[in-house]
């Protein structure tokens, strides 16, 4: 230990990188003393040269203000996360028994509703459920996979194990970054990667290429692929060119495709017409299809769903899988797990209280001090009760939000999340709370990413990691310390 | 390739020659004014006229004065086409087709865009007009030879050749009309060679005049000028040279019959300058109907490959698309 470790302590909280008694775990113990060993300028210059790949690199993503859309350079950490291999194994297979459960779900609920049926879950959660489609029942898409890629958001608690806190199955976004990281990373700590054994993140592309491909509607050879986005002022655009650019497939707006009285897609270019066969969209289901949503949409092309139903495009993740991205389903994760595939879930949850049974209500409502409350649908991290930060009136608001709609409301103890070591000024580390967001892909096959996604609240003692409310990242790292 | 995006490339090449050529000809009216003397009866206003800019002027300004006139073209958000408008449309459609163009596109674009808007005063202002209206034809220059040494010879630059050449050929077409315009305006009596003035100013607005020496080897004669500029094969902002770039891009492109068919009814179109026929206001009917010819002849672009009205013959029915479109650039 050195100087700069010395002033560092993570007080109640598990440190990812340093024990309660001061000492480097595991899959630290070279990193941490690799920095302890640096001069104070030699790290400052570490993270200059971050700054600067950053902005070489173009790594940026978009904030809205009233001024119009700015594009912020990515908000990085230099000092890495890491994780022990042996335990990201077991984390990886919890995340991989959860998808394929939460597929088996959606297709069930857009069929026969057997686990309705089965008691196990009740009605409501279809009939009130806003992401629910009645557009997709009776669909299937291939292997029945709904989900096709999707985020899951860990956190690790006091006693350091994993927990899931959500799951995104509608368009989670962020693994650019996450393949990014790595990049900057290479090039600001590269002594690390000799002498650390750092499993490799950057296959992920090849791996959603792969995956989409073999799903493709089409038997042919070479299917039509193509990124779709809302276009430049998403504030995820960055993340959109850059998946489509890395899989050498098209980034296209909704008004680069048609569908023809063929009900298939074609996509507008400069030879005519040419026909897609999958569709990887990020954009939201309202947006998909003006003639079966929202009316009002221009992002998205006209009679989509009805080609998607006819089974002549795919898409990704299928319309209707955020029927599954809510927080009351997610309350019924385990059982779901043990429903379809008779397993215990290797992943545990957090307890959550939902507001629509009087007893669990009564609970949240007399503990508002000490709950996070979150709206059943919202996702960015908009919209919740931070009890313990909280003030009276707040408190008073949401206990008249939980009144008026208790269905849409769950709520939380307040995790102790997790921290790491972050620099916060010259030579100076604090303790930050993260999360992770792991990527997992199922077609066929199921892959999950190497790690995933670090996110970092860069205001001390705050829990909010998202970029869009002042969040930054670090790089993730699976350290194999059992090769020789 | 994406019709959106090759669009796009088309808009982005046409506004960045646009911010060139506007530079060039706010700086050479300041040369050419410099030149004459007081009494000569040729305004700034001229430059509005031949920009066909009379009525969106005149909504905004009362005077017609070199101030007016020299912000309109430089500075004004209310002129599509003022150069930093022109400029605005270059970063917009560049933003978005910034992974099929070299990778310092994007900052070199910004730069350009910096200086102007932080230097604009220089511009309207008469003291370091010069230097200023310099120092953006050399960003514009560095950013089409980054072009010229790191881009595939793709579609992308097919269309990049297109919006460029048919930019260059509208603006040649204009500064002819500028000449010929002032020297049609009653000058009796002035104690210098206007013609001289006016045709050397034309050419050098055009990088020209060397090359004119050099081809012509005569003293600049109204209607040589005017042949040179027209007809000359080598030198690259000749109306023939940049028909002769359209007609090879057009080639290397899918389904480009249409195209063709109407650059060469433009190309058939000629005055007789061989036999010495003054340069009339026939002659400048003749400079508007090769400008309208050149709108038709982008029109044909952009049914071709951007709007996408016309598929190819096998699925022209699928191909209709009712959707209006949503465009970055579509003022021309």
């Amino acid at each position: 230990m050195s100087i700069i470790w010395d002033n560092y302590e993570s007080e109640k909280h598990f440190d990812e990188l340093i024990t309660e008694k001061g000492k480097a775990r595991e899959p630290s113990r070279k990193l941490v003393k690799h920095i302890g060993q640096m001069e104070v300028d030699e790290l400052d210059k570490r993270r200059q040269m971050a700054e600067a790949t950053i902005q070489e690199m173009g790594i940026s993503f978009t904030v809205y203000t009233e001024e119009g859309n700015i594009d912020r350079a990515w908000p990085f950490d230099i000092i890495p996360r890491t994780i022990l291999s042996r335990q990201w194994k077991t984390t990886a297979d919890g995340l991989q028994q959860r998808l394929k459960a939460l597929n088996m779900f959606i297709n069930d609920l857009y069929h026969d509703q057997q686990i309705i049926k089965d008691g196990i879950i009740p009605e409501h959660i279809i009939s009130k459920s806003k992401n629910f489609r009645p557009e997709c029942v009776g669909v299937t898409p291939a292997h029945g996979v709904w989900a096709n890629i999707c985020g899951t958001d860990l956190v690790r608690d006091a006693d350091g194990k994993f927990y899931v806190l959500e799951d995104n199955l509608r368009v989670p976004s962020g693994v650019s970054y996450m393949l990014e990281n790595r990049a900057i990373t290479k090039r600001v700590l590269p002594e690390m990667f000799e002498k650390e054994n750092i499993l490799p993140v950057d296959d992920y592309t090849s791996q959603l290429f792969d995956m989409l491909a073999s799903l493709s509607p089409r038997d042919v050879e070479d299917p039509e692929i193509v990124v779709m986005t809302p276009g430049i002022f998403n504030s995820a655009y960055f993340e959109h060119a850059f998946l489509a650019q890395q899989m050498g497939v098209e980034l296209v707006e909704g008004d680069d495709l048609f569908v023809g009285d063929d009900d298939c897609v074609y996509m507008k270019t400069i030879s005519g017409p040419e026909r897609v066969d999958f569709i990887y969209r990020r954009i939201d289901d309202e947006f998909l299809d003006p003639e079966a949503f929202n009316k009002e949409s221009v992002l998205g092309v006209p009679g989509l769903m009805r080609a998607w139903k006819a089974g002549n495009v795919a898409l990704a993740n299928a319309p209707g899988a955020g029927v599954a991205d809510d927080k009351v389903v997610y309350a019924y994760v385990p059982q779901i797990i043990e429903y379809y595939l008779n397993e215990k879930p290797i992943l545990p949850n957090v307890e959550t209280f939902l507001c629509e049974y009087e007893d669990q209500r009564e609970y949240v409502l007399a503990n508002l001090d000490k709950l996070v409350v979150k709206p059943a649908n919202e996702s960015g991290g908009y919209g919740m009760l931070v009890g313990p930060h909280s003030t009276k009136k707040d408190q008073a608001k949401f206990a008249e939000l939980i009144k008026d709609n208790p269905r849409n409301y769950i709520a939380q103890p307040t995790l102790s999340l997790s921290t790491a070591p972050t620099l916060i000024s010259s030579g100076n580390l604090e303790p930050r709370h993260l999360d992770l967001r792991p990527f997992i892909l199922q077609g066929k096959e199921t892959y999950v990413t190497t790690g995933g996604l670090t996110r970092v609240a860069m205001k001390k003692g705050s829990l909010v990691v998202n970029s869009s409310q002042g969040g930054g990242s670090k790089d993730t790292w699976i350290v194999d310390t059992e090769v020789k | 390739m994406l019709s959106r995006v090759a669009e796009r490339i088309y808009w982005g090449s046409r506004y960045l020659e646009r911010v060139e050529s506007t530079a060039r000809l706010v700086s050479v009216y300041d040369n050419l004014l410099f030149d004459l003397p007081r009494d000569t009866n040729i305004s700034w206003y001229n430059l509005i006229i031949i920009n066909s800019s009379t009525e969106s002027f005149n909504e905004r300004y009362k005077v017609h004065d070199e101030r007016n006139v020299v912000k309109f073209l430089l500075a004004d958000d209310s002129n599509s086409s003022s150069m930093l408008s022109s400029l605005k449309q270059v970063k917009e459609n560049i933003r978005t087709t910034r992974d099929v163009v070299p990778q310092d596109t994007w900052e070199l674009i910004n730069e350009l865009d910096l200086y102007a808007r932080n230097h604009i005063r220089q511009g309207i202002n008469r003291t370091n007009r010069h230097q200023f209206l310099n120092t953006i034809i050399k960003h514009c220059q560095e950013i089409n030879g980054l072009f010229e040494s790191a881009m595939s010879r793709d579609a992308t630059w097919q269309f990049m050749m297109l919006g460029r050449n048919l930019e260059r050929a509208d603006m040649t077409t204009r500064i002819l009309d500028a000449g010929a315009s002032i020297m049609l305006q009653p000058n009796e009596g002035t104690r210098i060679n206007l013609g001289q003035v006016v045709w050397g100013n034309v050419l050098r607005s055009l990088s020209a005049y060397m090359n004119y020496r050099r081809s012509i080897r005569t003293a600049v004669q109204s209607s040589k000028v005017a042949r040179f500029l027209i007809e000359d094969p080598h030198f690259p902002r000749t109306i023939a040279f940049c028909l002769d770039e359209i007609e090879t891009a057009i080639h290397k492109l899918p389904r480009s019959h249409n195209s063709l068919a109407s650059l060469n009814a433009l190309k058939q179109l000629k005055y007789p300058l061989e036999n010495g026929s003054p340069l009339n206001e026939e002659f400048r009917d003749y400079l508007n109907d090769l400008q309208i010819k050149v709108s038709e002849l982008h029109n044909d672009f952009s049914e071709n490959w951007f709007s996408f009205t016309s598929g190819n013959e096998e699925n022209s029915e699928t191909a209709k698309s009712d959707k209006p479109k949503l465009q970055i650039a579509c003022e021309a």
